[in-house]
């Protein structure tokens, strides 16, 4: 059976008891939306933070590095250099 | 390492071919995770049918138990690798160890609050302080004491060692999560999916569970290779393949 049809059966039984359509039925859940929905949306949100969180950091590390290869680089052209060699 | 393990493997263990290969693998997980997830969730929250005596409730059972599930594997896969770190001071064992604390964080803190607002409806309380419940709550203390531990030393590979240690201590509690319910009195209930033997469960509300049990599955692995990655470019920052990655990425 394909999903609008499923819909469209599921919409039908439901009506006729209560009298509405399939979707609010669906989002009722049967007078357990109040913990069957929020139960969903922390399950989504913490993923998501947990696929997010490491995406961010990445983009910390590489800023950090190239920021430390462009200090070090600067370093290296100026032959005057103000930071002290360390050869004799 | 002994001769009886194969080169490739060898070669996995080296920074920049675990972070190609990691980078290779992301993506099919992570689809695999969303199709998964996709017909999991459509199996389960709309062609499964209603629970004779839970009604629609019992709907929340698609992610707490595929995700209490991954609370434990999660938790035996850091021991195993902690173990891994210690003995053999692989980097990447410390590294698949660490970054696995906070996945395995994230599906404990899913666990206990799909529980508790299932709970809340079936039992009448949001929390009990029951065997099942209480073990699952210390194995999130746990692993945030394993993230703890790692942050706290400023040399981080002897941090990640530290916190294996703890890791590898604290594996006594996973046989502890799941036989709570065999061994002690508890108002959680049994378990319903058996693996060697007869499920006590409606095959129209059993195959959208197994389906969520991979979506998990394959998640842990997208979301372990992003973070194997990333940490490896931090803990590699000065070697030549890192340089590389930080200037092809400025570029972009």
């Amino acid at each position: 059976m394909s999903a609008a049809q499923h819909l469209l059966a599921m919409s039908g039984d439901v009506a006729a008891i209560f009298g509405m359509s399939g979707a609010t039925a669906f989002f009722r859940m049967g007078g357990y939306a109040a913990y069957v929905w929020p139960a969903y949306a922390v399950f989504f949100a913490v993923l998501i933070a947990d696929s997010v969180a490491p995406r961010l950091r990445r983009r910390r590390v590489l800023r950090e590095l190239r920021t430390r290869l462009a200090r070090a680089q600067a370093r290296g052209q100026r032959p005057s250099s103000p930071t002290p060699s360390l050869s004799p | 390492m002994s001769s009886w393990i194969p080169l490739w493997l060898h070669k996995l263990g080296s920074p920049p071919t675990f972070y190609r290969f990691a980078g290779a693998v992301r993506p099919w997980a992570m689809g695999l995770a969303l199709l998964a997830g996709a017909i999991g969730l459509y199996g389960g929250l709309v062609l499964a049918p209603a629970d004779y005596q839970q009604g629609d409730a019992y709907r929340i059972i698609f992610i707490h138990v595929p995700s209490a599930w991954m609370s434990m594997f999660v938790y035996a896969v850091m021991g195993v690798s902690g173990f891994m770190a210690l003995v053999w001071r692989m980097k990447l064992a410390e590294v698949v160890a660490m970054e696995s604390a906070p996945i395995g964080a994230a599906f404990t803190l899913i666990t206990l609050v799909t529980g508790s607002l299932w709970g809340k409806p079936m039992w009448g309380t949001w929390w009990t302080w029951d065997a099942r419940l209480t073990s699952e709550l210390v194995l999130l203390f746990l692993y945030l004491g394993v993230i703890g531990l790692y942050h706290a030393f400023e040399d981080r590979r002897q941090g990640a060692r530290a916190a294996s240690f703890l890791a590898i201590i604290g594996v006594i509690n996973v046989p502890i999560v799941h036989f709570s319910v065999t061994w002690w009195n508890t108002l959680h209930q049994g378990s319903t999916v058996n693996i060697f033997g007869h499920s006590k469960m409606a095959w129209d509300m059993l195959w959208p569970l197994l389906v969520m049990t991979l979506a998990t599955k394959a998640y842990y692995v997208a979301s372990l290779c992003r973070r194997a990655r990333t940490d490896l470019l931090a803990l590699e920052g000065g070697k030549d393949w890192v340089r590389r990655i930080a200037e092809d990425e400025a570029t972009r």
